[in-house]
């Protein structure tokens, strides 16, 4: 159990800075997902807290303690990666056992703590096998496992669920979300899925080209995104931006509404045409076109009149739920 | 499935492998043959005539102690030569992959003494462990040892072992370095994370994973040290002192060109041609079980 703290840690690949000042304090026992497009570093980010990267600068502590020039090993974190890297000519009972053979830890209780693990995770017919005669779910099982049985401090994962197929993907989130809340361990979780954010997270880090955006608890984030980036990028279908000039003339900037918030109506702020539909059963998408080629969605209850393709509408929302934003992207409040 | 061209009739394909049965027929079967008939007989000094003798020629090698000696000296000089090609080239390709930077330079660079022919690579050892002239004699004089190949027998079986072997590590080298590079840098992460310090996880998970290419290449330079090594050896020593560096592959050179024994020759011949046929299909049997771990 343990305490990470980030601060203004910044890592540069030559000239180019990937991470750019992150500051955060992770209570023990809490879950945060690292969560952002392709790219934006929080692979990097993940790695400097394992140790696998250098910091260019700032700190990691882990438990109060700094660990910048920690090896890995030391640092008591267990890792779960993308494509599991199991030990491909070990069995899977040795790939759990691999880091307790290690740390000469007794026989008996290897035993016992694979054991343990493998039950928790229904791997115990598996024990014998080697990873090439597994599915990819038991892979990934595997992989928590051997994360597991180390009983470290910190879990990292770093998009542990992107090659499941997606039935999978969200059966092995709700148990990972499980298994962390009886373990209480303290993780980090990096993934580009939004939705796996929202559902796993207790706090979210939205990242955007190595800036953490914004910080904060999933809900929070959603209902009050502190800038354009993050009201875009969070929730699906995302956020509707409509040019602030359009609306009331002189204003700079954006607005965005959220598609639930806007509705079809006969006299609305502004006109849109209708270009397609989607009627999805609990709820209909209706995709339309504004004036300056603006495309803008509406979610509607099922039971609402579905125009036609082609139609004019007027689009109408209350004034409450229109989030500003200025050029650079900053929240107006 | 496969997709597989088919011909129809029985001659165009016939005429199609012909040439590659011409050659093969011609320069193996009717040699190896040759070979197989005179092992049965012992000609006469002059070539005039032959008597037959059955395995007469087999029995007297196999009772002789230099083919015997030359068994161990063959056996001693592959293991030597393998295992010095095999291990440098390991070490080299370790540090290489390690390299981010001028790996490419690295790689040119140890590729060239793969280019040098065997007697070309021995004329350049022997010149500088020449022992009157050789640079390397010269130093190691300064240090008080005194270099001299030509009646040591065991400095002979070095500087054989070395020269055959240094022109072998450019090849291993690059068969190592792609087997490394083709273990993912998670699985290696991973074992780091686990605990396992630099030597640690090249004992339990890069070595275990290379054993595909190390198996191949262990019998690809057994092979190399049995039949390739003769232009090293020639050049080098030519097979002394003392038969000491005789070699199988040799003593049918010297048995038959030089001793005029064409009979031994031939059977010496045979026997090589015997544990040609076992390499291969150990290598064979290898190549086939594709799947390792
Ligand atoms: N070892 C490296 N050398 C140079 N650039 C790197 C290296 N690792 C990552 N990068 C760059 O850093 C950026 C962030 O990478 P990464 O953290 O993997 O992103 P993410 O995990 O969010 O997809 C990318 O632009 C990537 O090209
Ligand atoms: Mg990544």
């Amino acid at each position: 159990m343990a305490t990470v703290t980030l601060e203004n840690l910044k890592k540069s690949f030559g000239k180019t800075e990937v991470i750019q000042g992150i500051d955060i304090d992770i209570a023990d026992g809490e879950f945060v997902v690292i969560v952002g497009p392709s790219g934006c570093g929080k692979s990097t980010l993940l790695r400097m807290v394992a140790g696998l990267e250098t910091a260019t600068s700032g700190e990691v502590r882990i438990d109060g303690k700094r660990v910048n020039d920690v090896e890995p090993m030391d640092r008591d974190i267990a890792m779960v990666f993308q494509n599991y890297a199991l030990y491909p000519h070990m069995s899977v009972f040795d790939n759990m056992a691999y880091g307790l053979k290690i740390q000469k830890v007794a026989k008996p209780e290897i035993a016992e703590r694979v054991q343990t693990a493998a039950k928790l995770l229904q791997l115990e017919p598996y024990l014998q096998r080697k990873p090439r005669e597994l599915s990819g779910g038991q892979r990934q099982r595997v992989a928590m496992g051997r994360a597991i049985v180390r009983k470290p401090a910190v879990f990292l994962f770093d998009e542990p669920l992107s090659n499941l197929d997606a039935k999978l993907r969200v059966q092995m989130r709700l148990e990972i979300k499980a298994l962390q809340r009886e373990l209480g361990v303290t993780s980090l979780y990096v993934t580009h899925d939004q939705v796996e954010a929202m559902t796993l997270a207790d706090r979210m880090i939205v990242m955007n080209a190595g800036v953490a955006d914004q910080i904060g608890a999933p809900l929070d984030v959603y209902a009050d995104p502190a800038t354009e980036f993050v009201a875009g990028f969070i929730g699906s279908p995302p956020t509707n931006f409509i040019d602030a000039a359009l609306l009331d003339g002189e204003r700079a900037g954006r607005i965005g509404i959220r598609p639930e918030h806007v509705r079809l109506a006969e006299q609305g702020r502004i006109e849109a045409v209708v270009v397609y539909a989607e009627a999805l059963g609990a709820e209909t998408l209706v995709h339309l076109r504004a004036g300056d080629g603006q495309q803008i969605t509406v979610r509607q209850e099922s039971g609402l009149a579905i125009p036609t393709e082609g139609q004019s509408c007027g689009l109408a929302w209350d004034s409450a739920q229109v989030m500003r934003f200025d050029e650079a992207g900053l929240r107006q409040r | 499935m496969e997709k597989r061209v088919t011909f129809k009739g029985r001659w165009l394909p016939l005429l199609l492998v012909l040439p590659q049965i011409a050659i093969t027929a011609i320069f193996f079967f009717y040699p190896a043959g040759q070979a197989i008939w005179q092992s049965l007989f012992i000609p006469d000094p002059f070539g005039l005539s032959m008597r037959w003798v059955g395995l007469g020629n087999f029995e007297f090698l196999l009772s002789d102690p230099y083919y015997r000696a030359s068994f161990v000296t063959t056996a001693v000089f592959s293991i030597l030569v393998t295992l010095v090609s095999m291990g440098v080239a390991l070490y080299l390709a370790v540090l290489a992959d390690r390299l981010i930077k001028g790996s490419g330079t690295y790689r040119t660079l140890l590729i060239w003494p793969y280019a040098v022919a065997p007697a070309v690579a021995g004329v350049l050892w022997l010149f500088m462990f020449n022992t009157r002239v050789g640079v390397v004699t010269w130093y190691l004089g300064l240090l008080g040892y005194d270099w001299n190949h030509v009646l040591n027998e065991g400095e002979a079986m070095g500087l054989v072992v070395v020269a055959s072997a240094w022109g072998r590590i450019s090849y291993n080298f690059l068969f190592f370095l792609a087997g490394l590079q083709a273990i993912p840098k998670s699985v290696i992460e991973a074992a780091a994370i686990d605990g396992a310090h630099f030597w640690t996880r090249f004992r339990t998970i890069v070595f275990p994973l290379l054993s595909p290419t190390t198996f191949f290449l262990m019998v690809v330079n057994i092979i190399y040290a049995f039949f390739e090594t003769f232009g090293v050896i020639h050049t080098i020593t030519s097979g002394g002192p003392q038969q000491a560096t005789t070699i199988l592959v040799y003593k049918v050179y010297s048995d038959g060109f030089v001793g005029q024994d064409l009979g031994s020759s031939a059977a010496q011949s045979v026997i090589l041609l015997l544990i040609v046929s076992v390499l291969t299909v150990v290598q064979f049997k290898y190549i086939e079980r594709r799947v390792h771990y």
